[in-house]
């Protein structure tokens, strides 16, 4: 009895994660396929990227600043905050970047497609885009996704910026150091890691290839729980739920293998 | 409650309206009366030149034919369906809530495919084409969905549009054009209605550009699930004719689920009675109200 509910349970697991790869698949064969739904792309670029700018910009400062406020003390025991800069840099573009902005794009736009696209599901606006002869997936999910693989890179290069600037901030004046100290030790920090091609700093391959994967991630598990939404409107509360959950688990269990990969490749 | 207090309770809620409305009572009572008596002047018109000129005008062709359909999800949903539609007639699936209606309307999309028999749309077997291929089938057909789904981030332009944008290389003077002849042909002023939002509008205009959407391509063939359910009588008259209109004019042979008998009465030319996962009956509504198979009795009622 119990083995069978666990079997039940395993086989609807593997079910779906097949269901999830598929879409996935399709989603971004599409975006080689005519027609392409320029317009529609565009829109998701302005509401992904365009709109989630504040929510990034607030948490990218603050972070830095608070990264910089508990590495001073830190530091000071070793006498070292003239360094500062350094770890800033370090930790804003390998990791705290990419994986905050992962996260506050998962809250906020996963859940908005998760949403949108559930509602569109129960009131059979996704059986009528079927009916009038478009692959809801082309015309729904393909722009999304694309959007979230563009912006999500591009919001994470702001938060670092504003990472460190807040950063900056600290150090000028709470520890009092200038300036000019502490961008000199950012950029060192950021050429010390080598190059990829004799002239990209490996810092900013590991900081760029994260968000990449993780608009991936947002965007799709965001239409795949949309798509998949059943029971009227409680099921798009739940849909939303499970996106913003599953998303967010996700992005930082990815980040750990990633990064894993990432320093055995271009660490030298 | 009570059923005697639920009842009262009915009651009043029904008196509430009309006493409210009591200053706009006249002058909608005529409007509305006048509506009423052209429906169904046209109605009965309608009814006498049915029948001869169909018969002799068009080429007797199986348009839709389902053939011992089986289908189940956890349990059996359709067993042995079978019923056809010759070029130009109107098919009513009726029978109570959950049987399975709006499933037949989606196997004949082939947004289902049944587990047995064969579903064939103008001569050709859709049951085992490619994903592309159904998306080629639909473009012969126009749904007519229950809650509209008319596409709420669009005006009702675009939705009318959509059609025309995705599948032909019209230029939007044409367009244009096109979704004003729609509107119009659903008796709604394009000028007027064009650029609001799916959202402004009342239920049974979301059902009227409903079916001018349905209609943009031009389809052989149109689909209707529950095109009257939640409207009042009047708003359910208008689309009743409009179906009618929509069979004459156009000549298009068109599916109907619906649990409304009357209005099921006045547009079909064929009546399925689906009951019990089967078609328990498949026949003109003359026929049915013949017949004295219990069931039949029971679900037409006092009609």
């Amino acid at each position: 009895m119990i083995l069978e509910r666990f079997n039940d349970a395993a086989k609807r697991g593997v079910y779906s994660l097949q269901e999830f790869f598929v879409l996935a698949w399709k989603a971004i064969g599409f975006i080689f396929v005519k027609p392409f739904y320029a317009s529609d792309l565009f829109q998701q670029m302005d509401a992904i990227g365009v709109g989630s700018l504040g929510i990034v910009l607030l948490t990218g400062f603050f972070t830095g600043m608070v990264l910089a406020l508990q590495s001073a003390v830190q530091l000071a025991t070793f006498g070292a905050t003239d360094y500062i800069g350094r770890l800033i840099a370090g930790s804003m573009v390998r990791e705290l970047g990419p994986v905050l902005a992962g996260l506050m794009v998962a809250g906020r736009v996963g859940s908005g497609i998760a949403a949108q696209l559930g509602s569109m599901r129960v009131t059979e606006q996704i059986d009528a885009l079927n009916t009038l002869g478009t692959d809801p997936i082309k015309k729904l999910v393909t722009p999304r996704v694309l959007a979230s693989l563009i912006m999500v890179p591009v919001l994470t290069v702001i938060n670092d910026f504003v990472g460190i600037l807040g950063g900056n901030v600290i150090a000028k004046f709470y520890l009092g150091k200038p300036s000019a100290l502490y961008w000199k030790t950012v950029f060192e920090q950021l050429l010390s890691s080598g190059f990829t091609l004799h002239f990209i700093p490996n810092d900013f391959i590991q900081g760029l290839s994260k968000p990449f994967v993780f608009g991936g991630i947002i965007s799709l598990v965001g239409c795949y729980y949309g798509l998949k939404t059943s029971g009227g409107t409680e099921g798009v509360g739940i849909a939303t739920t499970r996106t913003v959950v599953t998303a967010s688990i996700l992005i930082l269990v990815v980040d750990y293998f990633l990064t894993q990969i990432l320093l055995a490749v271009f660490q030298p | 409650m009570t059923d005697e207090e639920d009842r009262r309770r009915q009651q009043g809620e029904r008196r509430h309206p009309s006493e409210k409305d009591e200053t706009s009572m006249p002058r909608r009572a005529r409007d509305s009366s006048r509506v009423r008596a052209a429906i169904r002047d046209e109605l009965e018109e309608l009814a006498e030149e049915a029948p001869g000129s169909k018969t002799e005008a068009r080429p007797i062709q199986k348009v839709i034919a389902v053939e011992n359909v089986y289908l189940a999800f956890e349990e059996p949903i359709l067993e042995n369906v079978s019923f056809t539609a010759r070029a130009g007639e109107t098919i009513v699936v009726v029978g109570e809530s959950g049987t399975g209606k709006s499933t037949i309307l989606k196997l004949l999309l082939r947004l289902l495919i049944p587990d047995q028999g064969r579903v064939v749309i103008d001569g050709e077997d859709i049951t085992h084409l490619t994903f592309d291929d159904a998306l080629k089938v639909r473009q012969k057909m126009g749904m007519v969905f229950q809650g509209a789904a008319l596409f709420d981030s669009m005006t009702v332009y675009e939705n009318v549009a959509y059609p025309l944008r995705e599948h032909t290389t019209l230029p939007e003077d044409e367009i244009e054009q096109r979704v004003r002849e729609k509107l119009s042909f659903v008796d709604l002023e394009p000028d007027r209605v064009m650029e609001q939002l799916p959202s402004e509008l009342s239920g049974g205009m979301k059902k009227r550009v409903g079916i001018a959407r349905g209609l943009a391509n031009n389809p052989e063939i149109m689909l209707y699930d529950e095109p009257t359910s939640g409207l009042d009588p009047l708003t359910t008259a208008t689309i009743t004719y409009l179906i009618l209109k929509l069979q004459r004019e156009l000549g298009v042979t068109s599916v109907v689920v619906s649990h409304d008998i009357r209005s099921a009465f006045r547009m079909a030319s064929k009546i399925a009675l689906l009951a019990n996962r089967r078609i328990g009956f498949f026949g003109s509504p003359e026929e049915m109200t013949a017949s004295d198979d219990p069931y039949i009795r029971e679900f037409l009622g006092g009609f």
